[in-house]
């Protein structure tokens, strides 16, 4: 048996600038949900979902260490802060954005 | 811990706008060594040049009048050395200005220093490559503004040393304001990696203020903090090998924990084993987090390699103007109306004005943020019509105005709300520069 968990209910996540590429990272609220969340949260994944905005290539950085995931999303600010003619320039608000997907969890049984 | 050899250092500022009551409660409680006030970003660059263009004694931060005015009595009475990037694109006028400050304010002998030489213009030509758009700068088509290298700790430790008790800069790295008192005080070498990669942790994750005690953190109902609209910022207790435990003032509101700290720690980070400063390459990938008490976080085991060779370049370029103007939908139907006016200002600016805009549409409360990306569901019943385009003229822009006004009276039913802006914009690209090209100067000014 399997169920649908919203990410934002597995993990914390915040998101950052600098020029046109933006930094997106995500913690496990829990250690032990780590591999899930590395398992399932590709850069494939994001580009899938969110490619009409993060544009370029994605690149994944693992922090087992934090039980974090540091995603590098090249062209991903349709222009950057001076440039976007997006109100959120800066994709401030692209952590909750990604915290709306849903991750796939094995139900136990105990 | 050996409190006797603690360096204590705060901060002031964590941006531009940051708040002004943390860092006034930190100056009066936190017994500080020094405080930071971060407030350059690549925007607020180029707003500094902007103001510059304007009038050529402006260009610094423009609350360094108020927050000189409330930090400097209360530095002087504590024996806090003040740091702060807030010359942005002028340090010397923001140095000259503080210094009258501190006359009204009767601080004799007080030192400022300015720290300039990152203003590096004549580095940059047409052939100059720019990393983002990776193109010449001849082929963006725009005029040049200003070139900003940013400096290191090599830059601020000269004004450290002579004894200067506010040291103003234009653009440093952000963890370099911390990074440089620390040096000073632990007598660390130029060279000694692994201790400026760790003191280089400590500054990023001080450098954005709040962040790392509760501030842009909470989400109700998954992730709580206490009292934020009295967020205290951040102190950082520091040793001698770079290991800090990061904290707050204990009456404070927010939260420090692991989770607020990690947060922090790769905020505009890209590559965790490699964030390059001019200091130091550092590495965060072995970093421990522990906790230390109540709102106490314990950070060990950052470290660091060798600094880059190259130093890097934002340059500002005019950018236009933005023309941005809105006007709001309420009740059922509303996402309806505010899409057939979106719909009817385009029609009429591409048809009737041969304009290039507006190049974006979006529906405030249905679709905006996340327009390009996701589709929410549309249910909206306040919905706000925003029309934003860049224009190379202030006719053009004025036109988009008009037009999303007229929808007054022309447009869909009960729209109201309108509000139009103009606003001169600066856009910013990135390069690289040898070192050794780069010539930190210093200016000490006493009152």
């Amino acid at each position: 048996m399997s169920t649908q968990i919203p990410l934002r209910d597995l993990a914390h996540a915040r998101s950052g600038d600098k020029g046109n590429r933006s930094n997106l990272s995500v913690f496990a609220y829990d250690p032990a949900h780590y591999d899930v969340l590395r398992q399932q949260l590709t850069p494939e994944l994001l580009k899938e979902k969110f490619g009409g905005v993060l544009r370029g290539p994605i690149t994944r950085y693992e922090l087992p260490n934090l039980h974090g995931l540091n995603f590098v999303m090249d062209q991903a600010l349709e222009g950057g802060v001076n440039e976007s003619l997006n109100l959120d320039g800066h994709g401030k608000s692209w952590s909750a954005m990604v915290l709306g997907l849903e991750i796939i969890m094995e139900k136990t049984t105990d | 811990m050996d409190t006797q050899n603690t360096f204590r250092i705060g901060t002031g500022a964590g941006f531009s706008s940051d708040r002004l009551e943390p860092a006034l409660d930190l100056l009066r409680h936190g017994r500080l060594d020094a405080m930071v006030f971060e407030c350059v970003g690549e925007r607020t660059l180029a707003f500094g040049h902007r103001d510059r263009r304007g009038d050529p004694n402006k260009g610094y931060n423009p609350l360094l009048e108020r927050r000189m005015r409330a930090v400097l009595p209360l530095a002087h009475a504590a024996g806090t050395r003040i740091v702060t990037n807030m010359g942005v694109a002028n340090p010397t006028a923001a140095a000259q200005h503080t210094v009258k400050i501190a006359r009204e304010l009767g601080l004799k002998g007080l030192k400022v220093a300015a720290v300039t030489g990152d203003e590096v213009n004549h580095l940059i030509g047409p052939d100059t490559h720019l990393l983002e758009p990776n193109c010449k700068l001849s082929e963006t088509g725009r005029e040049m503004l200003a070139a900003n290298a940013y400096l290191g700790i090599d830059a601020i430790l000269p004004a450290i040393e002579a004894g200067a008790d506010v040291i103003i800069t234009g653009r440093v790295a952000d963890p370099s304001l911390f990074l440089a008192p620390l040096a000073h005080h632990f007598g660390w070498g130029l060279k000694d990696w692994s201790t400026l990669g760790a003191g280089t942790a400590v500054g990023h994750l001080m450098e954005c203020g709040a962040q790392v005690t509760g501030g842009y953190f909470a989400d109700p109902g998954h992730k709580e903090v206490p009292n934020l609209a009295y967020v205290g910022f951040p102190l950082a207790e520091v040793q001698a090998d770079g290991s800090a435990t990061i904290t707050k003032l204990q009456d404070s509101g927010g939260l420090v924990s692991q989770r607020t700290v990690k947060e922090q720690l790769l905020y505009e980070v890209h590559d965790p084993s490699a964030y390059l400063t001019p200091d130091v390459t550092a590495d965060f990938t072995q970093i421990g987090l522990a906790d230390d008490g109540q709102d106490r976080v314990h950070v060990t085991s950052a470290k660091g390699g060798q600094r880059p060779d190259q130093l890097k370049v934002t340059i500002a370029f005019d950018g236009g103007l933005l023309a941005e103007a809105e006007i709001s939908y309420a009740g059922p139907g509303a996402a309806d109306r505010a899409r057939m006016a979106g719909a009817i200002v385009v029609e009429r600016m591409d048809n009737l004005h041969n304009s290039n805009g507006p190049a974006r549409i979006d529906l405030i409360g249905v679709s905006a943020l996340h327009a390009s990306a996701v589709d929410y569901p549309d249910t909206a019943q306040d919905v706000r019509l925003r029309c934003a385009m860049r224009a190379s003229s202030r006719e053009e822009a004025e036109v988009l105005l008009w037009e999303v006004e007229a929808l007054l009276c022309c447009g869909p039913s009960a729209g109201g709300g309108y509000r139009g802006h103009i606003t001169p914009s600066v856009m910013t690209y990135s390069a690289l520069v040898d070192r050794a090209d780069v010539k930190p100067a210093l200016e000490i000014l006493t009152v």
